[in-house]
């Protein structure tokens, strides 16, 4: 029925969705027909012949230079790489390349995982059965999705599609308590060509839905472990930054390191995103100036003071000086909004220029550059909102120690506090507290970034991956009805 | 080069960060300029933790202080150079 759902358009495929309730079989001849046409098939015909020759001379080149490539069962091939050969082009400045998946949209995941998602809090549940039967896949639960309306509605269903959406998720599971909103979901992410699926509990209990839901993820994640990774540049990357429990180590060392690897990223033609709207506050005039055009620096003002007028003001009990900075901030040594802010923006670099304003969860549609989105400054919050958004790897400096991940987008951790590196190393991806000893320059640890984020974009796993790390936090606009 | 106690961002700046652990009262401290790479020393009134800043000038109640070469918020109490800047003497001037 996925497939009919995709040949179908408009109300016609709405009218299907709702009936998806009984697992069919046929989307076993439809992974076939995956399999064999390849992820090119979305692509327009004038580059589909020369995606044809692309892909031959990768091939080529493949099997020349790389080695075999095992599938493991949970769907991520592991390349068996040779970072001593690879480092001395990167120190040159040379652009850096990468093994991901290209979906059919292509869009490039590094990441190849299948979700059972569900709508809403009551199909948490059900979600989490599945995940446990079908082994490899993962369930996403959260705990909204009943109730609510208007922009608040709108979030919700942009969250949740351009979740299942993102390059980094190869197929999706949808359930939900009842067939309308449910459809909805999977209508938004079958846009992008992928493995989808929806199921509702109403009419079938849980049991029913879980046994249907869980065949079906069973062929999804099959299909999901033959695909294979291939060749990808730096352009086809999305990386979203955002740090958490700053201190004044990360205004010093770790968000610069950040800033010079969006620098060197966004020169090569990557599309990068920061946000956290309340912590620019105190440079939110440098921040004005840091737009492409002053009309996209004036965007940038108006959000904030939006943010400013809705939410700070009616709201606020006192100066906010208990809240932002945080309570670990101001232990890590941070006193005042300014100062964190000022911190906060030395992470997109020295001289790049933000392209669009993205509204929270929004999907950049201006082409590769550094884009800006409106987020709360809590941590999982913000890169629930640049996942679903679409970013792939996330930078998360760290001066204090927030051990935050995200369920589909690996949250890569540097951190320049000695003490930190020290007591919470299990947390840390890169340290950068060489910068403050003056062994490590700038430009040294932008390219040690760089390194562990390509390293990471190849299949390793990030410490908040080991550790099981998966906060998926919907931001709610207000109260439901 | 030696690892230095405190770094300073912006020549212009009024404090630094202390950036090892387990400076004590009274310990003469090198500092990092990062502006201009220049090496300075002080004195230092309090045990400051790491992270935490330091005056690099004297400073009166109402003054502004500086970082990044930018306003941070201003003096709540008046600071001697060398002593520990922290919520007690520093506060912001926005919300």
């Amino acid at each position: 029925m996925a497939r009919k759902a995709k040949k179908t358009t408009g109300k016609r495929k709405a009218a299907k969705q709702n009936k998806r309730t009984k697992a069919p079989r046929r989307l076993s001849a439809k992974s076939d027909r995956l399999t064999k046409t390849g992820r090119r098939t979305g692509a327009k015909p004038a580059k589909r012949a020369a995606a044809k020759t692309d892909k031959r001379i990768k091939a080529t080149r493949r099997a020349k230079a790389k080695p075999t490539r095992r599938v493991r069962p949970d769907g991520r091939a592991q390349a068996k790489r040779a970072p001593a050969k690879r480092a001395p082009g990167r120190s040159g400045g040379k652009k850096p390349t990468f093994m991901g998946w290209r979906r059919k949209n292509g869009r490039v995941g590094i990441r190849n995982h299948v979700i059972i998602l569900p709508l809403d809090d009551l199909s948490n549940a059900a979600s989490e059965s599945v995940a446990n039967n079908i082994k490899g896949t993962m369930a996403i639960p959260h705990s909204y999705g009943r109730l609510q309306f208007g922009e608040d509605l709108e979030l919700h269903f942009r969250t949740l599609i351009g979740t299942g959406s993102n390059p980094n998720v190869a197929a999706v599971v949808v359930i939900g308590i009842e067939p309308e909103w449910t459809g909805r979901v999977v209508r938004g992410i079958a846009k992008t060509g992928k493995p989808v699926i929806g199921f509702a509990i109403e009419k079938h209990g849980d049991i029913k839905t879980i046994a249907n839901a869980s065949r079906k993820a069973k062929e999804y994640l099959q299909w999901a472990s033959e695909r294979e990774r291939q060749k990808c540049q730096v352009k086809d990357l999305w990386v979203s930054v955002k740090c958490g429990e700053s201190d004044t180590t990360s205004g010093l060392a770790s968000n610069p390191t950040v800033g010079n690897f969006i620098d060197k990223f966004d020169a090569w033609g990557a599309t990068t995103c920061f946000g956290e709207t309340s912590e620019i506050t105190g440079a939110e005039l440098i921040c004005a100036e840091r737009g492409k055009t002053k009309k996209i620096g004036q965007k940038f003002l108006d959000t904030w003071q939006a943010y400013m007028d809705e939410v700070i003001e009616p709201y606020k009990t006192d100066d906010l000086s208990d809240s932002q900075p945080t309570k670990g901030n101001i232990e890590g040594g941070l006193t005042t909004i300014e100062e964190k802010a000022f911190g906060n923006l030395e992470k997109i670099g020295k001289k790049t220029r933000y392209i669009d304003v993205l509204g929270p969860a929004e999907t950049p549609r201006k082409g590769p550059g550094l884009y800006f989105m409106d987020s709360s400054s809590a941590a999982a919050e913000c890169v629930t909102l640049q996942a679903a958004a679409g970013f792939v790897v996330h930078l998360f400096p760290t001066g204090q120690g927030n051990i935050i991940g995200n369920p589909i987008e690996p949250v890569i951790k540097l951190s320049a506090n000695p003490r930190t590196v020290r007591t919470m190393g299990e947390h840390v991806d890169l340290d950068v507290s060489g910068i403050l000893r003056r062994e490590m320059t700038l430009n040294k640890a932008g390219e040690a970034l760089i390194d562990i984020t390509m390293r990471t974009c190849n299949g390793r796993l990030t410490a908040a991956e080991t550790l099981g790390h998966r906060e998926f936090v919907l931001t709610k606009l207000y109260r439901s009805a | 080069m030696a690892a230095p106690h405190y770094i300073v961002h912006d020549k212009t700046d009024s404090v630094g960060v202390i950036v090892v652990e387990g400076v004590k009262k009274g310990q003469m401290l090198t500092g990092w300029v990062m502006q201009g790479n220049k090496t300075v020393r002080m004195k230092c009134l309090n045990a400051i933790p790491i992270g935490h800043k330091i005056a690099l000038r004297p400073m009166k109640k109402d003054d502004t202080v500086l970082k990044y070469g930018h306003d941070i918020g201003k003096a709540v109490a008046a600071i001697k150079k060398g002593g520990h800047v922290h919520t007690q003497n520093l506060k912001t001037k926005r919300w």
